[in-house]
């Protein structure tokens, strides 16, 4: 039996274990290539839709970092025509910001609830809609359970959850299948002009079910997620090149 | 064409039954309500005892109190008779759909279609009298072709109650003209003329008649008759789409509810569908055995007649009723419909848009729970100020009439209120060098701005803002102004919104 054979069979193998785990084989909606060394992380080097993500936030700034993480993330599998649920009780969001990370933000219906509790109901009963292609909810705390039950609501829909939590408390374990931290760095100067460059985030994957965990620093520019060329190697690649 | 059928309902001592209500001890008595009139009292209502005792309504009280030093009297209540008509006409609901208060002391019900399910004329009629007796009302009924003949009849007929096709033309011929409705002169004239039975004067000529005792003398004879129609004030207008379940036990349990609801959403979404239409708001009434009326409401964003859809909504909301003793009918009717086309399949659109019916029914169902208030969507609208710069759209279909702006950098989170700031800014126009926000100070490293947002006068009145974006050594981006010059030396700074 060759190498060859070998890695074949390990390939197969491995994903029918993800079949059995209710990871779609190659539901090619994401683009992986925008996503460079981040898709290393993920199952199938396929971002999992149908699954609840879970983001972890402590401070207001914390939560507009995710918020266009999040937002940026959607563009690249968000259909011309799919909309998306933002269940808060506490919404900063400025729909028209979403404009800016390549999301229209009228494909949005926003839900602003009194409390808690209504935003973890309204998000149980929006993520078995199938017609949405995403929900994203504000929510500070989620229970194990809780995030289970989400999770069941998902595998029949296929839509994918986000649960945006902005807590100071250290969080329990989830059901989620990812855990995220997105925080920001300082945006890079380009060729020492003034100003402020393209926005720069530090991504924290604590947690992955079937992937790797990893610290990747994106930015967003030009329309897609792209890990940040550190200026000494960006000379470098120019001197090379040249 | 059916035949018409109206049922008179007489209360004969409406007020005064109402009162022995309430206060059991005044049945056995001689009663009396009482009213100033023309600056003496007189009598106003008498109960069954009175009546038997000679006293008539419109007596002095003086002359009734002289004749029987015994008598009980009460104050009368103004409009009672009105408050209990309408009252006992909703109450009514449960034998017809369309009942109207006969003012001052009677109900009319057109129950053409109706008696059948109490087994013909005569076992509704008992039915009726039976319900009303046990409530406390001493009525008298009568069902005939028309309502003019009912309402005679039941006031003054001394055969029999159920006008059939046989009986009719007997018992009104026999009929003396007070069973006309006529005006007290005319009713006195025909009296004092020797008329005191219909037979003796409806064959006289038409035009003598009308001659002697005017044309409202012949529109009543022409209305018993069924000659003319007769305006028909129903207490409920009938909505046209109207399902009524009346239930042979009284149902207490939730289950029941339910059960009696999808009954009810199956036929009346069977009508809709077959009529091309979809509901947008929907009532359903439970009529209690207490008399009393409890109903919730639904709506919905788009006209549908899903069933489950429906059904879904409507449980949310099933915990309000209360059954008390038990619901004995349930009606369901939908004031708001619109045309509902059965659309095209749409095949090949694999991920559908906001169009789509599932997520509608979504929506509805949020809304049933949270209310249709906390639901926004927003298109662009065209004004530069932040908190303008956005409107709500008023339906899932409506596309934004031009494109979202993005060329000026706008936050993702953006505070509802500009929050005052301590800054240290060099000079003017230059982007401050630090601030202090919720106790933290902020070194700025980078910035970029000002943009200039001016008020937009023909809508506020108010200073212009001076925008920065700044990121400070952290990295976190935020978005200041200033509100007014530099110069005035009342300008002030705020922080407005987080970037990304």
């Amino acid at each position: 039996m060759t190498s060859l054979e070998k890695s074949d069979i390990l390939a197969r193998l491995q994903s029918d274990i993800l079949r059995l785990q209710r990871f779609k084989p190659t539901v090619s909606v994401v683009r992986d290539f925008e996503l460079g060394d981040l898709a290393d992380a993920f199952p199938n080097r396929t971002f999992p839709v149908g699954h609840i993500h879970e983001f972890l936030a402590t401070k207001t700034e914390d939560m507009a970092t995710t918020g266009g993480f999040i937002a940026g993330l959607l563009s690249l599998f968000l259909k011309s025509n799919g909309t998306i649920l933002w269940v808060s009780s506490t919404r900063k969001l400025f729909p028209p910001a979403l404009k800016n990370f390549a999301v229209q933000p009228d494909r949005f219906i926003f839900l602003d609830l009194a409390n808690e509790k209504d935003v973890l109901w309204a998000m149980h009963e929006a993520l078995k809609c199938a017609s949405l292609t995403a929900v994203i909810a504000e929510l500070s705390e989620v229970t194990f359970t809780e995030s289970r039950r989400l999770q069941l609501a998902v595998e029949q829909s296929q839509v994918t959850g986000f649960v945006l939590r902005q807590s100071s408390r250290k969080p329990g374990t989830t059901a989620c299948v990812s855990r995220w931290r997105i925080t920001s760095l300082p945006s890079e100067v380009i060729d020492s002009l003034p100003g402020i460059g393209f926005p720069t985030w530090r991504v924290e994957l604590l947690r992955m079910r079937n992937g790797h965990t990893g610290t990747w620093d994106i930015q967003w520019k030009a329309g897609s997620l792209l890990p940040v060329q550190r200026a000494e190697n960006f000379h470098e690649q120019n001197k090379k090149a040249g | 064409m059916m035949a018409a059928r109206y049922v008179s309902i007489w209360f004969r001592h409406l007020n005064t039954d109402w009162f022995s209500l309430r206060q059991p001890s005044l049945k056995a008595k001689p009663f009396v309500l009482r009213k100033p009139s023309h600056g003496r009292m007189i009598v106003s209502a008498v109960n069954a005892n009175a009546a038997s005792k000679g006293i008539p309504i419109g007596m002095t009280l003086a002359d009734a109190r002289a004749l029987h030093p015994e008598l009980e009297i009460q104050d009368d209540k103004v409009d009672l008779s009105d408050k209990l008509l309408q009252r006992l006409a909703a109450w009514c609901i449960r034998f017809t759909p369309l009942v109207a208060v006969d003012a001052p002391d009677g109900l009319m019900l057109d129950a053409t279609g109706c008696t059948h399910l109490w087994g013909g004329d005569a076992g509704y009629l008992d039915f009726i009298k039976q319900k009303l007796n046990e409530r406390g009302y001493d009525v008298r009924l009568a069902i005939a072709g028309t309502a003019a003949l009912a309402w005679g009849t039941a006031r003054f007929s001394t055969g029999p109650l159920v006008i059939t096709e046989e009986v009719w033309a007997e018992t009104f011929l026999r009929l003396p003209p007070e069973a006309l409705r006529l005006e007290a002169d005319v009713i006195e004239r025909l009296h004092k003329l020797g008329l005191h039975h219909i037979c003796q004067f409806i064959n006289m000529p038409r035009a003598s008649l009308r001659r002697r005792f005017g044309l409202p003398f012949l529109q009543r004879i022409d209305m018993a008759l069924g000659r003319i129609p007769e305006v028909f004030n129903a207490v409920q207008p009938c909505e046209p789409y109207q399902e009524r379940l009346p239930c042979l036990e009284p149902i207490t349990t939730a289950t029941g509810i339910e059960i009696a609801l999808h009954e009810l959403l199956k036929t009346l979404c069977l009508r809709l569908q077959q009529d091309q239409k979809g509901l947008r708001s929907a009532i359903l009434k439970c009529y209690r055995v207490d008399g009393k009326m409890v109903q919730v409401d639904i709506n919905t964003n788009r006209p549908s007649h899903h069933v489950d859809h429906l059904f879904k909504l409507f449980v949310l909301k099933l915990p309000l009723i209360e059954p008390a003793l038990g619901i004995e009918l349930f009606v369901l009717e939908s004031p708001r419909v619109e045309a509902h086309l059965p659309q095209q399949e749409k095949m090949w659109d694999v991920l559908t848009g906001t169009t789509d019916a599932l997520l509608a029914e979504l929506l509805d169902r949020l809304a049933g729970k949270v209310g249709s208030h906390t639901i926004h969507r927003y298109l662009p609208a065209e004004h530069y100020w932040p908190e303008r710069s956005l409107r709500t759209a008023a339906t899932l279909e409506e596309n934004p009439s031009h494109e979202w702006r993005s060329d000026k950098p706008r936050p993702l989170q953006l505070l509802q209120h500009p929050e005052p700031i301590q800054v240290t800014a060099p000079i003017p126009d230059y982007p401050p060098m630090l601030f202090v926000y919720a106790g933290k100070v902020h070194k700025i490293a980078k910035a970029d701005g000002p943009e200039r947002i001016e008020q937009e006068w023909w809508l506020q009145q108010g200073e212009h803002r001076d925008y920065y974006r700044v990121e400070d050594e952290e990295g976190q981006r935020y978005w200041l102004f200033r509100l007014g010059h530099y110069d005035d030396k009342t300008y002030q700074w705020f922080i407005h919104g987080f970037f990304a």
